[in-house]
């Protein structure tokens, strides 16, 4: 109880190291998103289109990590929410010829909808019940995309090839450049939100419920409000992410969206770091992308050997995964160490 | 009425499957208070070893039960190398490691006995008994049957009737009393894993005929069983063995009388989880946990 409540309001008084370096950090961030549109003419064919997967991978992964590292809840399930997100946009584009830039945003809001339903009773469900319920809707998932009944719609087992207009001809782009460009755009849009939010008054919040939901509620805090935000916001960023990932692929199909990917996701925010809310989730992104690219020639099934591995050795190290090992090299580097980074082995936040 | 009976008795058998991999649950549940998300994939490892063994030409019942002591004996080391220093970890870390235990156990038995679909021979006679006039059901559908009958009585016997089950059930209890009346807490811990991969690896020899035998077969019972559990109580050994019966009925009723009933077993396997959860967590015969705060 004690350890709790001096947690948390180390938590709460957190953000007094961040004026200091604000300037810095805003020169940073601008530095780095004027990089990723810059990539758009250096990087060309296959690479833009890795870095597209990367970049909707890692939104999604910004919502989850927010669900699960902010407020401590845990989904294995995630994916389903990737998935209906995708087949939204896919939907979309193939029956009622939505512009593809614009397709994201219809998902965002059927997501939310799926996502309020599923999360209304889920919710409700605390810690381990609430991985062992997303567990099954992760089970659940593909055999529900694969049934004969909505085929007419998401092309049953087959799927959906999508038709994608590139950019108009004036601004000179071609296909890959035109979804990449668009794919960052979300992407800067969804850092921004998740920064705000989490440095924000939601990012109290949802910290100290998840901390110590009792004194939250004590100390003014609908305890739960702030799950449902955390919950809609990280089904609104898989959704959206799916529907990019669909517009990259330029295919939907069951297949697409396996079992194995709502533990991807879960890998990717586990793996990357826990409330890291920028740099976790990229990192966590290029892992699920790239391991699978490398191991899958080896050996089938040889990403999964990595993610579990890796999964397993990064809780025995360093529960905030890559990024946490980052900001402990960096702290080494500076000997300016923050101390709340060390302590709490089994913390992951 | 036949087909019905066919189905019942159908149900019943993969129910009993359920059952044993809930009763495996909740072995592992009530010694540690972990859900063990990877249940399903020890189970299937243990199925291969036991098809390793069979291509070796031992014979099915031997294979059988060196199976079964090679499982219990694994599933200890598992739980002290492991799960052991995550013990006392947060929820999240916990659940992630299952989660990782989850992928390499998945991944090494693709990598040893590869992605193909493998038959796996019954331990029981191929052939079929009739029971009515016009109802005949398999050797392998009663033999498991009788056999899940088996392993429930046993388990329950070793629980009620022995010195051993008696001091488990304390150290799932209570783990500071039971050190003090004498109990080494931490064997029974890992007694608890061996008996659960013991009594799983049993269940995985009884699917793998009807199922075949495949790296990815441990998914679709470990739902089934999870909800098994879940309905039946997860504290409860008797509860999860019911539960675990009754979601085998009702799969093989929603299978043979819903439309697109076989497309949304699983759909409905997440339904009765999350039904369970929000109206009775403890389930029908859990005990309900209260909480000091």
């Amino acid at each position: 109880m004690t350890m709790e409540s001096t947690d948390m309001t180390q938590a709460l008084s957190a953000p007094r190291s961040r004026k200091v370096s604000l300037p810095f950090a805003r020169l940073g961030y601008g530095a780095a998103a004027l990089a990723l549109l810059a990539a758009t003419g250096v990087l060309e064919g296959y690479e833009l289109f890795l870095a597209s997967s990367i970049l909707s991978y890692a939104i999604a992964a910004m919502g989850l990590n927010v669900l699960m590292g902010y407020n401590g809840q845990i989904s294995l399930g995630h994916g389903a929410f990737f998935a209906i997100g995708a087949y939204a946009a896919a939907i979309c584009i193939d029956r009622f010829a939505v512009p593809f830039a614009l397709t994201p945003v219809i998902a965002g809001i059927v997501g939310m909808g799926a996502g309020w339903l599923i999360g209304k009773p889920a919710l409700r469900l605390e810690g381990v019940y609430l991985a062992l319920a997303t567990f099954g809707l992760a089970i659940a998932t593909p055999t529900v995309l694969r049934s004969d009944l909505f085929a007419e719609w998401t092309g049953g087992v087959q799927g959906l090839f999508l038709l994608i207009n590139p950019a108009p001809e004036w601004a000179g782009l071609d296909l890959d450049q035109s979804i990449y460009l668009a794919v960052v755009g979300y992407f800067l849009l969804f850092a921004f939100l998740t920064l705000r939010l989490v440095r924000g008054l939601n990012g109290k919040a949802w910290i100290a419920t998840r901390d110590n939901p009792i004194a939250a509620r004590a100390m003014g805090f609908d305890v739960t409000r702030a799950k449902t935000r955390a919950f809609v916001f990280s089904v609104l960023a898989c959704s959206v992410g799916g529907a990019l990932q669909a517009v990259a692929v330029q295919f939907v199909a069951p297949d697409s969206f396996p079992f194995f990917l709502s533990i991807s996701l879960f890998t990717a925010v586990v793996v990357g770091g826990l409330c890291s809310p920028l740099v976790g989730p990229l990192l966590g992104a290029v892992f699920i992308v790239m391991v699978p690219n490398v191991t899958e020639e080896i050996w089938q099934g040889g990403s999964w050997a990595v993610y579990g591995g890796v999964i397993i050795a990064i809780m025995a190290i360093q529960p905030r995964g890559l990024a946490g090992m980052l900001g402990w090299v960096k702290g080494k580097l500076t000997t300016h160490t923050n101390r709340k980074q060390q302590t709490g082995r089994n913390r992951p936040c | 009425m036949t087909f019905f009976l066919e189905q019942l008795i159908i149900g019943l058998s993969s129910g009993g499957i359920y059952a044993i991999m809930a009763l495996a649950l909740v072995m592992i549940y009530k010694s540690t208070g972990h859900v063990n998300l990877a249940q399903g994939e020890m189970a299937v490892f243990s199925t291969f070893i036991a098809w390793t063994l069979v291509q070796m030409d031992v014979p099915i019942w031997p294979a059988i039960l060196l199976t079964v002591a090679v499982s219990f004996v694994g599933a200890i080391v598992l739980e002290r190398v492991v799960v052991r220093p995550f013990a006392k970890a947060d929820d999240l870390v916990v659940v992630a490691v299952f989660v990782g235990l989850f992928l390499s156990i998945h991944s090494l038995a693709g990598a040893i006995w590869n992605y193909e679909v493998k038959p796996f021979p019954s331990a029981f006679s191929d052939g079929s008994i009739s029971l009515m006039d016009d109802l005949s059901i398999r050797a392998h559908t009663l033999g498991s049957l009788l056999t899940t009958g088996a392993v429930l009585t046993a388990v329950w016997f070793f629980f009620r009737y022995t010195r051993l089950g008696l001091a488990l059930r304390a150290a799932a209890d209570n783990h500071e009393s039971s050190r003090l009346v004498g109990i080494n807490v931490s064997v029974m811990l890992a007694l608890g894993w061996g008996l659960a991969a013991g009594i799983g690896a049993v269940a995985g020899v009884m699917i793998a005929p009807v199922t075949f035998l495949d790296p990815g077969m441990g998914l679709a019972p470990l739902i089934f069983a999870l909800a098994g559990a879940l309905l039946g109580g997860i504290t409860s050994p008797f509860g999860a063995a019911l539960g675990g019966l009754i979601v085998g009925v009702l799969e093989a009723m929603v299978s043979a009388y819903v439309p697109y009933g076989i497309e949304f077993r699983e759909l409905i396997a997440l339904m009765l989880i999350l039904s369970v959860l929000l109206v009775r967590p403890a389930g029908l015969f859990g005990e309900i946990v209260t909480r000091r705060v």
